[in-house]
């Protein structure tokens, strides 16, 4: 069933090779292993020549470590460990949502408006718990990095959240959510000369205005009335700031990689990701089917497991262990038939998409050296 | 299929007295850990035997939908499947906006002023605005569930299990009482909150985790479970899903996850089999033994690091077929030998 349909191979060594690409943004679901795959990616760029930086988001803390950032300190770090010395540069940094925040208004006012945004007791939510923050500060410090110039290729972790897609809406979302009119409306009593607005209203949509502020408090409103308003007009507003990152993505330089397990729930998020670039016109390298396992013995599960059956059947079962090797040959065996059937559908629905298989690590990676071999997987140069 | 005996490392608990006071359950888990999977997988065992169990979902992600292969959920109580003797599951789809509006309603009568207020972007800027404001209205929805008695004077349901916010979040979402701090300090918001925060610390309560013996999966739980006691919550079952078998005998994993397999033995024991392989092909069976045993090796020393939460364990074997609807009422009856109920 697998074998009617064609798999293109995402080939990653061109793409990291290429001096055109200078942005590889890695997407998926959470718990496929972006981070690592980004880290792998960046790694494997660096030995080949390039001066990459890796701007991760939330890494397993050993992986950060062995990489050297066992702090957040917001800036690209250049990783020297010995023994490691790659034709390139490889520099990583890990995201601190807070900080970039920070810079970003610090760098568009003048030091007495900048303290009295970072004062706002509503910038204290929106900086530290706001459904979309992480996302919207994650793009701010692409767009840093690509306006500092500084390197030939820029690999972005994005954050874990439940649905890929997040990455492209929360900015979006929330800068909506805080530019949009009910905002101006509830917020900006000098220029709509006060609770007047409402007599252009009926007196129902009054009630409705009436009680979103009684549900959310007069204190926060005000709040984040005197925060927009100082903030529009120094740094542009956030959806200003919001469609210039946007169209980032979509320059020429930039690549997606979708990460997915090759399982059914996260091969469904990869799809609509995949579909959504392709809408935005936004370029797709390929997708990377993360930690498969495909069989390294040529040997029919049938085979071995009726083989498996005949020696356990022998008196007193004299090959325990060649029963318990034939057993686990057909586990996953079972299992890598598995993920080409579901690879296969997921390739039948997007023809066009290059795909490349990563065979799973028996361990977790946390070092350099785990990180080449991944690497070397994701170019299929094993 | 043969029945997982990682639990060997630890003893397994099972769904303990105290587990069967809850009438509430929150499933949460690291993301890709199966969490909507076992919810779901829970709500059938707990409806088994007659009962009436309501399964919520709160992310907006239809993955109830997709997982029973039914339309998406809409914001309204229906029925779902039936469970195994006369069980009923039934599912809600909870979203923020729609429990904003219905509050509204109760509370201010708005009417047609309600549609208005969506269609401006109002609900969304006001849950936007108040991020705790979210989690007040759904867990305010949970409990009136959760509390809901029919004209017999019974509770409309048994158990309500929800599909909750991956472990990075779930206790934000159940912490009611920092999330007020975002809305406003009066009005019956408050008042219905406060009856929130009461049930969600009480023993109806058991907020479960559900985790892969993977190094980060285990470190979240364990986290998790700090972060929930420490708030006051109860941690309820660890549920470790997809355990597979170790097919080596326990006394060959160690030397094996070293790489020290007995290839001369293996090759003699398939002689036995009649089975006369290649030297390709005798390495390549030595090679996936050997990964074999170093993931069985990092499963125990995580099966280990769990056995620290001493919270009680529920093992739930890898389908290797995947997860359809019939792997549902598999995993359930897996859960109701376990003891739940």
């Amino acid at each position: 069933m697998a074998a009617d349909v064609k798999l293109t191979r995402l080939e990653l060594d061109k793409l990291i090779e290429n001096p055109k690409t200078k942005v590889i943004v890695c997407c998926g679901s959470g718990g496929v292993g972006k981070t690592t795959t980004a880290a792998a990616l960046a790694l494997r760029a660096a030995e080949h020549g390039r001066r990459t930086v890796v701007l991760t988001i939330d890494p397993a803390r050993r992986l950060a470590q062995s990489l050297g950032l066992d702090e957040l300190d917001n800036f690209p770090k250049r990783i020297s460990v010995e023994g490691f010395e790659p034709a390139g540069e490889l520099w990583a940094m890990m995201l601190d949502m807070r900080r970039t925040f920070d810079d970003m208004i610090i760098a568009h006012s003048d030091p007495e408006r900048a303290d009295e945004l970072l004062a706002s007791p509503f910038y204290q939510t929106i900086s530290t718990s706001f459904s979309g923050t992480q996302e919207y500060m994650a793009m701010e410090k692409l767009g840093q990095l690509v306006a500092e110039g500084e390197w030939d290729l820029i690999i972005v972790d994005t954050p874990p959240s439940r649905s890929a897609l997040d990455f492209l809406d929360a900015p979006k979302r929330l800068s909506s959510a805080l530019d949009g009119r009910i905002i101006k409306m509830l917020t900006s009593p000098a220029r709509a000369g006060g609770w007047g607005v409402r007599k252009a209203f009926t007196a129902g949509l009054a009630m409705a205005t009436k009680a979103v502020s009684t549900v959310i408090g007069g204190q926060l409103l005000t709040d984040a009335s005197a925060f927009m308003q100082a903030f529009n007009s120094t740094a542009g507003g956030f959806k200003e700031r919001a469609t210039k990152t946007a169209e980032l993505l979509r320059s020429p330089g930039t690549s997606f990689v979708v990460v997915a397990a090759p399982e059914p729930d996260a091969l469904r998020e990869a799809s609509y990701f995949v579909e959504r670039l392709s809408d935005e016109s936004m370029p797709l390298a390929g997708l990377v089917a993360n930690r498969t396992h495909p069989t390294l013995a040529n040997l029919p599960a049938t085979k071995a497991l009726a083989a498996a059956e005949a020696l356990e059947r022998q008196e007193g079962n004299g090959s325990p262990l060649a029963a318990a090797v034939l057993r686990l040959h057909a586990d996953r065996a079972a299992l890598d038939q598995r993920e080409q059937r579901l690879l296969a559908r997921f390739t039948r629905a997007h023809p066009g998409v290059p795909v490349v298989g990563v065979p799973a690590l028996p361990s977790d990676v946390h070092d350099l050296d785990g990180l080449r071999i991944i690497g070397e997987r994701l170019a299929s140069a094993e | 299929m043969t029945k997982p005996r990682a639990g060997r490392y630890t003893p397994s608990a099972g769904w303990t007295q105290e587990l069967r006071k809850a009438r509430l359950h929150f499933v949460t888990g690291k993301g890709g850990t199966g969490k909507t999977t076992l919810a779901a997988s829970l709500g059938l065992a707990l409806a088994s035997g007659g009962r009436r169990v309501l399964l919520v979902e709160v992310e907006g992600r239809q993955g109830m939908a997709q997982l029973f292969d039914t339309e998406p959920l809409p914001y309204g109580e229906r029925h779902l499947v039936s469970a195994p003797d006369g069980g009923e599951l039934r599912a809600l789809h909870i979203d923020a906006e729609a429990a904003l509006l219905e509050y509204f309603q109760m509370f201010y009568n708005l009417g047609f002023a309600g549609r208005t207020l969506r269609r401006m972007g109002a609900i969304e800027f006001a849950t936007t605005l108040a991020p705790g404001l979210r989690d007040v209205l759904i867990t305010g929805k949970i409990k009136e569930c959760v509390t809901r008695t029919g004209s017999d004077g019974r509770f409309a349901y048994d158990h309500v299990v929800v599909d909750s916010p991956p472990t990075g979040r779930i206790v934000r979402f159940l912490d009611v009482t920092r999330a007020l701090t975002d809305v406003t300090k009066s009005g019956p918001i408050k008042g219905q909150a406060q009856g929130v925060v009461k049930l969600l610390h009480s023993p109806e309560t058991a907020v479960h985790v559900v985790t892969l013996l993977e190094e980060m999966p285990v470190r979240e739980t364990l986290e998790a479970i700090e972060e929930l006691s420490d708030a006051g919550l109860r941690p309820g079952a660890v549920m470790i899903n997809r355990v597979r078998p170790p097919r080596l005998p326990a006394r060959s994993i160690t030397a094996a996850a070293d790489g020290r397999v007995n290839s001369s033995r293996v090759r003699a024991g398939l002689e036995a089999a009649g089975l006369d392989l290649d030297a390709a092909t005798l390495d390549g069976l030595v090679d996936e033994t050997v990964e074999h045993a170093i993931r069985i090796a990092a499963e125990r020393s995580a099966m280990e690091q769990l056995g620290e939460a001493k919270q009680p364990t529920i093992e739930v074997a890898d389908l290797t077929e995947g997860v359809d609807v019939a792997a549902l009422y598999e995993i359930a009856d897996m859960l109701v030998e376990m003891g739940v109920r």
